[in-house]
């Protein structure tokens, strides 16, 4: 197989429905490329498409307009059990009447292997997912971990182009979340497979994705790797869905070389990277960790901002401070909880904050 | 005292099948080991000779019974299931609307629905009279007072008995193991045989119970629908006890009927009931 062949390819994908004699555009218009072997996530807020753009790439939806393709070949019009891809449902979806070994088994008996290497297959996968000595149990004798880990198997044991995974984790407490986030990263290693993961938990994309593709009112918003998601976010909507942002809205004031100074109060200059005339109005973003609290004036060359804290809550590995600006605009500081556990200011106390130009954005 | 609340709450519904069931089950089991006549009084002998005598009198109309019995709750479970599977899956929104014309002809007395479709079936009622009429059917076709008029009769008669069942058991499976199946390379087909008819099953097992039974024991269609080569056992309870008043043999009939239902529902039970016919569907 040619490297430069996409495991999955989604071009101008569009998929409209019909609710109350009313045309409604679910996914509006979709393109974008997943590599072989590589952990991609479809994120966003419960509506955004990201389901049904899965359902699509897994052929229970057929979309009204563009085409998918696997390795290249357009498969839009192929039916599910047609697709080399398999999917790992939210609620598990296990085949109740079946145990564990049948429920593992069925995909392999359906593409009519022979019993032997169905034998060897499913007990090599129940070992890599930990389940070995539970192949009688029905799915509801099992935890819901166990039951998880079920429905993994049962999918990459037909060693799938790619496995789409939707909001998997979602019904496990948090303990075993990040248990399970772990054990999928450390399985998708071992098995060397595509993975597309729906998910609405930005933490979990985060530390489990190659890329992910931010998903908001059925377009993507931004496509790229984890770290610039988070260090670079393209638009309002994945700065204030991705971590903490503190939005931010002035008037450009002067333009010097690549830096925008921007102006909020009196005392106050932002220094951001951008492109604008003097006098648009622009918003951009800096996260909270990035700022510097401090009751004296910072050094020039950094942008800089006036005011009063407000809340400050103390979180353990850090100190999370909510300052009220001049205009009534409230950004919120993390300071971290290192060597000296004492705090910069109190509440009421006027404070100074500052971060360096490249630590802020300007945002479409 | 709390925890006996669902037993109190119990108890009423306990008495009613105490005192109208197994009271009335009791005094019929004794009426049907006496022996006598109405003019002189009936003695308990104990005898079961209204049984032997019974069974080899009208062994032809009990096998009669369980034989429109049975064919008839096949072709209820043939025709029912699409019913129950169509509003299960395919009825959208509209799913109660078809489950209340469901249960419409419910609404018309049991005799009256069956005699409606005396007329219909007449020789020269409005729908057979019409076609003869237009030469599409020779004179002599006549469907009314024939096996397939009674069979027809029990079918259309207990057909949503089969059907709510076979529904709810559908209704309660999760659309995403269907979509699993599909998932995992089984065909259509496939995913019916292997995923929605055994998760069913319990559905069609009741449906089939609950119109068995009724079906088998009925007098009402074959009294109404067919001819006298069609008479079923449960017309014989009716003239032994209400034309002959030879209640105890009307009374061991009632019981060899019973009996051979429970047995025949037992063997059945074995047979479909649960894990083996499950474990095949794994395969």
């Amino acid at each position: 197989m040619p490297e430069d062949v996409p495991a999955i390819e989604l071009d101008g994908v569009v998929k409209e429905y019909l609710a109350h004699g009313e045309t409604v555009q679910a996914v509006k218009g979709v393109s974008l490329t997943i590599g072989e072997g590589e952990f991609f996530s479809l994120l966003g807020p419960s509506g955004c498409g990201k389901t049904t753009t899965m359902r699509m790439i897994a052929g229970f939806e057929e979309p009204t307009k563009g085409l998918v393709k696997l390795l290249g070949q357009d498969v839009t019009n192929v039916p599910p059990n047609k697709r080399d891809i398999n999917m790992v449902f939210q609620s598990y979806a296990l085949f109740p009447h079946m145990n564990v070994w049948e429920n593992v088994a069925f995909g392999l008996r359906r593409k009519k292997v022979a019993e032997a290497e169905i034998k060897q297959r499913v007990g090599d996968i129940l070992e890599i997912v930990d389940l070995t000595g539970r192949e009688k149990r029905r799915p509801r004798e099992m935890s819901g971990g166990q039951q998880q880990r079920v429905a993994l198997a049962r999918a990459l044991v037909n060693r799938p182009r790619a496995l789409l995974l939707d909001e998997p984790l979602g019904a496990l407490d948090l303990k075993l979340r990040q248990q399970m986030q772990t054990e999928l990263k450390r399985i998708q290693r071992e098995v060397g497979i595509t993975f597309v993961y729906v998910t609405h938990d930005q933490s979990e994309a985060l530390t489990m994705s190659d890329r992910i593709a931010v998903m908001n009112d059925g377009l993507v918003e931004q496509l790229a790797d984890p770290r610039e998601i988070y260090e670079r976010p393209a638009s309002k909507f994945v700065a204030g869905f991705i971590g903490t942002s503190n939005l931010l809205s002035g008037t450009v004031d002067a333009v010097d070389g690549d830096l925008l100074v921007v102006r909020l109060g009196e005392s106050d200059r932002i220094l951001v990277p951008g492109q604008a005339a003097a006098g648009d109005t622009v918003d951009l973003t800096v996260r909270p960790e990035k700022i510097t609290i401090s009751t004296e004036q910072p050094e020039a060359g950094l942008s800089m901002v006036k005011g009063t804290v407000g809340e400050l809550t103390y979180l353990g590995t850090y100190n999370s401070y909510a300052v009220a600006l001049a205009d009534g605009t409230e950004i919120t500081v993390f300071q971290q909880n290192a060597i000296d556990s004492s705090v910069t200011a109190e509440r009421g106390d006027t404070v100074w904050l500052s971060w360096r130009p490249q630590h802020s954005y300007t945002l479409s | 005292m709390r925890r006996w609340t669902p037993y109190w709450l119990a108890l009423p519904a306990w008495l009613w099948l105490a005192i109208f069931l197994v009271v009335p089950i009791a005094a019929m089991a004794s009426v049907s080991l006496t022996t006598g006549n109405l003019i002189d009084g009936f003695t308990q002998t104990f005898s079961v000779s209204n049984y032997t005598d019974a069974i080899a009198k009208y062994s032809t109309q009990l096998v009669r019974s369980l034989v429109y019995g049975g064919v008839a709750t096949v072709i209820m479970l043939v025709l029912g299931y699409p019913v129950a599977y169509w509003i299960a899956f395919k009825a959208g929104h509209r799913k109660s609307m078809f489950l209340f014309l469901l249960l419409l002809p419910f609404f018309v007395s049991f005799v009256l629905r069956t005699i409606s479709w005396g007329f219909l079936l007449a020789d020269d009622g409005i729908l057979f009279g019409t076609l003869k009429g237009w030469g599409v059917l020779p004179q002599d076709f006549h469907v009314l007072a024939t096996t397939v008029a009674v069979i027809g009769g029990l079918v259309y008669n207990f057909l949503p008995f089969m059907i709510l069942p076979i529904y709810v058991a559908l209704e309660r499976v999760d659309p995403r193991v269907i979509e699993a199946s599909y998932d995992l390379y089984a065909s259509r087909l496939s995913t019916f045989r292997r995923v929605v008819l055994p998760l069913s099953l319990p559905g069609v097992f009741a449906g089939v119970l609950m119109t068995f039974v009724p079906a088998t024991a009925d007098p009402i269609n074959a009294q109404v629908l067919g001819g006298t080569s069609n008479t079923m056992i449960g017309n014989i309870v009716q003239t032994e006890y209400l034309v002959n008043n030879d209640y105890p043999t009307a009374s061991a009939i009632s019981f060899t009927l019973m009996a051979v239902l429970l047995i025949g529902i037992f063997i059945y039970a074995r047979a479909l009931g649960t894990e083996n016919v499950l474990e095949a569907a794994a395969r």
